[in-house]
């Protein structure tokens, strides 16, 4: 059983229509003895990372969610999170991936928000099991996460590489939204699902 | 690098797609849900599916349609037509919309931007124009700091179709757009839709240099060589095209293969895995 965690940002139809059309069992909750007990945790995510933190925090799960020994996946803010901290709103987030959360800067080569599919490279680890480099994949985002040792999927867009994806022990994030990203972001969750 | 997006556009009605040249003598060609999912299958980047509808019944049904869309395709959507208020945002937002494109009701109540970016950020608000060259309305003229477009500060937002011209100089809405919120801009050429005589790029090239956020550029492909112009000379950012896909007249892999040779960055179906 997947749990998604409701933590109201944003609407979590998409990822919940992915893990149907995959076959995965899921439940949406905030509820701690439900996340604790679910096989896989998802963490997805759309809007403001400093209110996400405020929301995680007041539903009581920041702690909960860092002390979990099973897979978990953020999703964009999901993994902003899950970052040292953030840029929007100066957020101190949950410290769990070595990444600073930064604001892209527009430039005539790189429009923010970095919407559409961009290649990934450096793909490490099981995550992108059976995929190669050059792979596109669907962003929609002002902030990204910088790269850092727990970086295993980077991206470029304008002058700026980031990390397109973290994994740190069984804590894995996605700056991507691979429940939007076709063929290629069905294999990430499959390969999420089959940790 | 990010690609160029290729978007067919899907006009339904009653749960079927149709499309009009010039929005006038409409038909149908197919099933939406299946439809959707071939162009998803064929490597189309984003589909827009644009409500028709005429009445409050058929809007229901429509809000069940964009469930279904949600359901089966892995590729982001836009729904578009008839969206006036937060009430309509929320309710597509629900049904698994992952952005909405609002046209006639933004240049009503420009607010409307501002409340739907503020409650589900930019990403999920397009800012739809339809735009046509009849020249600026007595009195209206340039807009103040945009001399500089001279000409093409002719253009004018209209509404209803492209039936109602409005006092909105293209270029000052666009911007207004962007500041109020709005995360992409899908501008319509009236006086080219449905023409097939290709995209003005020229006007596409100076929206896009004048904008911070992405531009999708909508009405007159004929041919590869209209996609590849707009996305080139005009900087558009992605390409909306309905009847030259929905007519089989090119294929969406084809037309990307075709792209990619002519060096513009698509994401192509080998390459997806």
């Amino acid at each position: 059983m997947v749990a998604i965690i409701d933590y109201g940002m944003g609407n979590l139809r998409s990822v919940e229509n992915a893990l149907t059309r995959l076959g995965a069992e899921y439940v949406v909750t905030a509820d701690p003895g439900t996340i604790a007990g679910a096989d896989k945790v998802l963490l997805p995510g759309v809007g403001n990372a400093a209110e996400a933190m405020e929301n995680l925090r007041r539903a009581g799960l920041v702690e909960l969610i860092r002390g979990l020994r099973k897979p978990v996946l953020g999703i964009c803010v999901g993994l902003q999170v899950m970052c040292r901290d953030s840029e929007e709103g100066n957020a101190v987030c949950m410290n769990i991936f070595d990444s600073h959360v930064r604001r892209f800067e527009a430039a005539p080569d790189a429009k923010v928000p970095h919407m559409g599919w961009n290649t990934i490279g450096n793909l490490d680890g099981k995550l992108f099991r059976g995929m190669k480099g050059g792979t596109h994949v669907y962003f929609v985002h002002s902030y990204y996460p910088s790269l850092c040792s727990d970086t295993i999927a980077t991206c470029r867009h304008g002058n700026r590489l980031f990390s397109a994806a973290l994994k740190y022990e069984n804590f894995y994030g996605t700056q991507f939204h691979p429940e939007k990203s076709g063929d290629a972001g069905e294999r990430i969750l499959a390969n999420f699902l089959a940790l | 690098m990010l690609a160029k997006r290729i978007i067919p556009c899907l006009d339904v009605k009653n749960g079927m797609t149709v499309k009009g040249i010039n929005f006038e003598g409409l038909k149908e060609v197919g099933d939406a849900v299946e439809l959707g999912a071939y162009y998803a299958a064929e490597g189309a980047d984003e589909l827009v599916y644009l409500d028709i509808s005429a009445t409050q019944e058929e809007r229901q049904t429509f809000t069940l349609l964009v469930s279904r869309i949600a359901d089966r395709i892995n590729i982001p959507f836009t729904i578009g037509g008839g969206i006036s208020s937060l009430d309509d945002a929320s309710r597509l937002l629900d049904a698994g919309a992952d952005k909405i494109s609002i046209n006639s009701a933004a240049i009503a109540d420009p607010s409307l931007i501002d409340r739907i970016a503020a409650r589900y950020g930019s990403q999920f608000c397009v800012v739809a124009i339809d735009a046509r060259r009849d020249g600026p309305l007595p009195g209206a003229g340039v807009q103040p700091g945009f001399e500089a477009f001279g000409e093409a500060g002719l253009w004018h937002a209209s509404t209803h179709g492209g039936r109602r011209m409005t006092e909105r100089e293209l270029f000052s809405w666009a911007h207004e757009a962007q500041e109020r919120g709005a995360g992409e801009i899908l501008l319509t050429s009236m006086d080219h839709d449905g023409t097939k005589a290709g995209y003005p790029c020229k006007l596409f090239s100076q929206l896009t240099g004048m904008l911070d956020i992405p531009v999708i550029a909508s009405g007159g492909a004929g041919s590869v060589k209209d996609i590849a112009d707009v996305l080139t000379e005009g900087c558009a950012d992605a390409a909306l095209a309905a009847s030259i896909f929905h007519y089989g007249e090119i294929r969406i892999c084809e037309l990307k293969a075709r792209l990619r040779e002519a060096g513009i960055e698509v994401r192509l179906q080998e390459d997806r895995i």
